[in-house]
């Protein structure tokens, strides 16, 4: 293929900002999508994605446009997922930045932005929702160009919901985003950036070749994890999966290799050929790593073997998901997990729910601590049932986030105070424009990952965004506080807070799960300890009505229905010694409104 | 045929839809009311029924029709000796004319839906009677020969306090009905009520107030016989037990309800298919379940659980149920404590 006529691009974009739709408009206007078998978001496949609106998985497909042929990869747009922006970059020359004309520059717009300019590309900037009426493109587009560096009049102005100015766009993207380069007749470089794992060919890895040719049948070396593999498939989504007999320098396709988990075609592998191969990978290869872990229980004990099958299952298509069994005196046999946020494990607990059809209980989720013992020895603990016990500890440190926050100044004070509660230090505060304000704050994992992007939503009607990432240990004052549910100790709730907050922590947790235990058909007190002494309590009381009044006449079958759908209700309720609880009521306790 | 044999008949007008209700009945439909008699009459004398034991008119309101044409439709069904007829009756509506109308076409039960006899609370309840007309009404039964009657109450209206309640159980005790039916207000999906969480009643306030229903009512001499009902010795209501003892019974007009043997089976829901269905010979079925015999025996153990004679004692494990059941070895029988966590209890049956 002549590399002259080849684009590949990601779109990116902050979360709402147009992406999907965009996605859409663009396989409408080159036919790769007959009209009639156009549904939304087209490239949003996963049930969950579909639900929630938020793109999971990166996607990527070959459009034709006026004699070029393009690749178009779109990227997920949620913190949790940032990794999978970062592959897909490498794999593009350029990108289009999409900003709502609406709200103009976002967190994540600068994240993925900075991003796109650290691997050297182009950026097309284009504001989209032109069609809204609170639409102010003038004013956004000297954002950009103030913020960005991005001249004004570069940037383009779309709606992606009508379709207006997608095609110039599409020129855009043919005029100024820079053919790729590669060498046709060099050894093989080609590089995977996304694996997802299909119940019927194995693991189908996106592939965008360097160097060289992939060619069907060739015999493969996947360079760091040191396996030889056939190329049984190669070919090219449009968007529909059709083979081809080879990719060239430039190209971008799938590659089928007989491979069975996705954890064995990592992104940032590089696949190059057994005889005559490349004697150098290509850049950087990087686990995402787990940030938040919690222990996942089934609910009926017996489903530990099918949870285990489940992660197993689940992990063949998403290498980010951490798991190794874990037995808790309350909860019995389950697995401690690690994900890549909150968002991540929610919809990973979710989707085991769904799709494996199982019940189960998540417990308070925790970052990873690093324990200094006073005999020197340092530990890592992700489990705050595992904390060594407290005249074993010297000190205890945590892992600290570098935060950014885009707000329009006049929220400035309510998140700073948000930040404050969350003990955040400010390192920085920019002026972006007269309106918008960037706080940079070093704040704690744990303080971020339970509900802050919510909270922050909300004092700011939605108009202040986030983007952060890890920078490092310090040393904090932490303690363990332990929940104890009718008397007992329920060890897997154990979470830890920092000794400032352990009383509130003690009191909001207690009050909380009275709101979110049921009312049982005895007295349940909860309280919340540390080192054994207690500092919170409160009771959820028996509870004295729960029958029905009425016997629908002779609708005897209504009735009937009812009490069975109650006693499904019940199956989904974990028997903590002799206490039923919702599976997902420490998942709610930490989203209820502070 | 053998053993009691039972027919309802469903009449789905209303003069105002009431903001907790959720029966199949509507307010704008009274120029179907004769087509739909005739329709009634029609399907009553295709089922070609043997003499039945019991009969209830239920709804909607049943007094919304004319008398006559009622009495009508109720001579279409043949009675066996000493059957139980029960008619829904709206106090407002109950005349001593109407009365004697329905006691000459064989009525000797009245159920008057009569909610509360504390003003603010009925009207909390979006009804528009007021509690004058109960007492007219109760004259009238009694002025026309009628054997037996029941007044239906709601408690846990809005606003209601336990002194209003305990208000409206004495002001019906005053009018020495033979039977009592006291239901808690049921949140039911769909209606205005359940888009109103502020006036959802409290579980316990609702406790509370069974509690006092039922000290209250055994007192006049009114025995709790099922979980919601109570009544003076040989008051009870028939029908009501033929559907708890999982007998047979056909329903006729829209909505209704029939069982034979464990299948049961539902009427298309509004009137005019009904109507319809009537006039082209066609069936009235809606759809319908045949219970395997598990779920059959289990429905059985759920229903005679809320009913005072209990269950066999091999149904349930007596010993973890500590003040909720008792057991004299035969049978195990609901305490009051269980009545109200009748649910709870009906998990556990096996
Ligand atoms: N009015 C208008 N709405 C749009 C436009 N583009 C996207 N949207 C809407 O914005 C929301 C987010 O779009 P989506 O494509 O899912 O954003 P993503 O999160 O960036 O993938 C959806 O409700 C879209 O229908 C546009 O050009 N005009
Ligand atoms: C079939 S209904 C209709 C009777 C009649 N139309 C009336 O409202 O008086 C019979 C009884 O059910 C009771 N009922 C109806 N809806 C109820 C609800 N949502 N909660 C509790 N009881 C209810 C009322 O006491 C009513 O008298
Ligand atoms: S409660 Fe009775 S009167 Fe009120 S709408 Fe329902 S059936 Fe009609
Ligand atoms: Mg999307």
């Amino acid at each position: 293929m002549d590399l002259s006529r080849i684009r590949n691009f990601s779109i990116i974009a902050h979360i709402d900002h147009g992406k999907s739709t965009l996605s859409d408009r663009i396989l409408e206007l080159t036919n790769a999508v007959d009209a009639r078998d156009m549904r939304s978001q087209y490239l949003d496949t996963m049930d969950l994605e579909r639900e929630r609106g938020i793109t999971i998985k990166a996607q990527n497909v070959r459009v034709d446009w006026k004699g070029y042929t393009l690749h178009l990869i779109d990227t997920p747009g949620h913190v949790d997922f940032g990794y999978e922006v970062s592959r897909s970059l490498a794999a593009c020359e350029g990108v289009v930045l999409v900003v709502d004309a609406a709200q103009g520059i976002e967190a994540q717009t600068l994240a993925n932005c900075y991003l796109a300019m650290e691997h050297d590309l182009e950026i097309v900037a284009a504001l989209n929702k032109i069609d809204l009426p609170a639409a102010d493109p003038d004013r956004y587009a000297m954002e950009i160009e103030t913020v960005l560096g991005i001249r004004a009049e570069d940037i383009l102005r779309i709606s992606a919901k009508t379709g207006e100015g997608v095609d110039k766009l599409l020129d855009a993207i043919c005029q100024r985003i820079p053919a790729p380069k590669g060498d046709p007749d060099a050894p093989l470089q080609a590089l995977i950036f996304d694996s997802q794992y299909d119940q019927y060919r194995g693991v189908v890895s996106s592939v965008r070749v360097m160097n060289g040719r992939l060619t069907t049948g060739a015999d493969l070396l996947f360079m760091q994890a040191g396996t030889r593999q056939e190329a049984i498939e190669i070919g090219v989504r449009r968007p529909v999966p059709t083979p081809v007999p080879e990719l060239g320098p430039g190209e971008v396709g799938y590659l089928i290799a007989g491979i069975k988990e996705v954890g064995h075609a990592r992104s940032g592998e590089t696949v190059t050929t057994f005889v005559h191969g490349a004697t150098t990978a290509l850049h950087g290869y990087r686990d995402p790593k787990p940030m938040v872990f919690c222990g996942l229980f089934p609910i009926d004990g017996d489903d530990f073997e099918t949870l285990r099958e489940s992660l197993e299952k689940l992990r063949l298509n998403d290498a980010s998901i951490s798991y190794a069994p874990e037995s808790s005196g309350a909860l019995g046999f389950g697995f401690r997990c690690g994900f890549l946020g909150l968002l991540h494990m929610e919809i990973v607990k979710e989707r085991l729910e769904r799709e494996f059809n199982l019940a189960l209980i998540a417990t308070a989720p925790s970052v990873e601590y690093r324990v200094r013992k006073t005999n020197g020895e340092v530990v890592f603990v992700d489990n705050p049932a595992d904390l060594p016990p407290t005249q074993n500890i010297d000190y205890i440190e945590e892992p600290f986030f570098r935060v950014s926050i885009i707000t329009p100044k006049d929220y400035t004070g309510t998140l700073m105070d948000l930040c404050q509660t969350r003990r955040g230090e400010l390192s920085k505060l920019e002026y972006l424009s007269p309106e918008r304000v960037e706080l940079h704050y070093q704040i704690p994992l744990a303080e971020v990952v339970v509900d802050f992007f919510d909270q922050m939503k909300s004092r700011t009607q939605g108009y202040a965004s986030l983007d952060y990432e890890l920078s490092g240990y310090q040393r904090s004052q932490l303690v363990r506080v332990d929940l104890l549910l009718n008397g007992q100790p329920a060890d897997a709730f154990s979470t830890i807070v920092h000794r400032d907050k352990a009383f509130a922590y003690g009191n909001r947790m207690c009050e909380k799960l009275k709101e979110l235990i049921p009312r049982q058909m005895f007295d349940v007190p909860i309280q919340a300890a540390i080192g054994g002494k207690v500092i919170a309590r409160e009771t959820v009381k028996a509870k004295r009505k729960d029958v029905l009044a009425k016997c629908y006449g002779g609708d005897i079958t209504r009735k009937r229905k009812l009490l069975e759908k109650q006693k499904e209700g019940k199956k989904r309720m974990k028997s903590i010694g002799r206490v039923e609880v919702p599976g997902d009521v420490f998942i709610s306790a930490l989203k209820l409104d502070d | 045929m053998t053993g009691p044999f039972g027919v309802y008949i469903h009449i789905p007008f209303c003069r105002h839809r009431c903001d907790y209700c959720a029966f199949a009945t509507w307010t704008d439909r009274d120029h179907l009311i004769d087509d739909y008699l005739d329709a009634l009459r029609l399907d009553i004398e295709r089922a070609a029924l043997a003499p039945v034991s019991s009969v209830f008119i239920g709804g909607g309101t049943p007094t919304r029709v004319p008398a006559d044409d009622l009495a009508k439709v109720l001579a279409a069904v043949p009675l066996s000796p000493g059957a139980e007829v029960t008619v829904e009756c709206n106090p407002d509506d109950v005349t001593t004319a109407m009365m004697q109308t329905y006691a000459a076409a064989g009525v000797n039960r009245i159920s008057l839906g009569v909610q509360s006899m504390v003003p603010s609370v009925l009207a909390a309840l979006g009804r528009t009677h007021v509690p004058a007309n109960v007492e007219r009404a109760v004259a009238a039964i009694r002025e026309a020969g009628i054997a037996t009657f029941n007044v239906d109450i709601i408690y846990g209206g809005s606003g209601e306090s336990l002194d209003d309640w305990q208000a409206t159980l004495q002001g019906v005790l005053a009018l020495r009905p033979p039977h009592v039916s006291a239901y808690a207000l049921t949140i039911e999906p769909g209606t205005p009520l359940a888009e109103d969480p502020s006036r959802h009643p409290d579980d316990d306030d609702l406790a509370d107030k069974y509690e006092l229903a039922d000290d209250l009512l055994a007192a006049a001499g009114l025995a709790n016989y099922e979980v919601s009902n109570w009544a003076a010795p040989g008051h009870e209501c028939r029908h009501n037990v033929l559907y708890w003892q999982q007998g047979n019974y056909l329903g006729f007009g829209s909505a209704a309800h029939s069982h034979l043997d464990g299948h049961r089976w539902w009427n298309v829901r509004t009137p005019e298919r009904y109507l319809d269905a009537v006039r082209a010979g066609e069936s009235t079925e809606a759809a319908g379940e045949t219970l395997d015999d598990e779920t059959r025996r289990l429905e059985g153990l759920q229903l005679a659980l809320r009913m005072s004679d209990g269950v066999p004692a091999e149904a349930l494990d007596a010993d973890e149920l500590d003040g909720l059941v008792v057991t004299d070895g035969q049978r195990v029988r609901l305490t009051r404590r269980g009545r109200l966590l009748a649910n709870e209890v009906s998990h556990r049956l096996r």
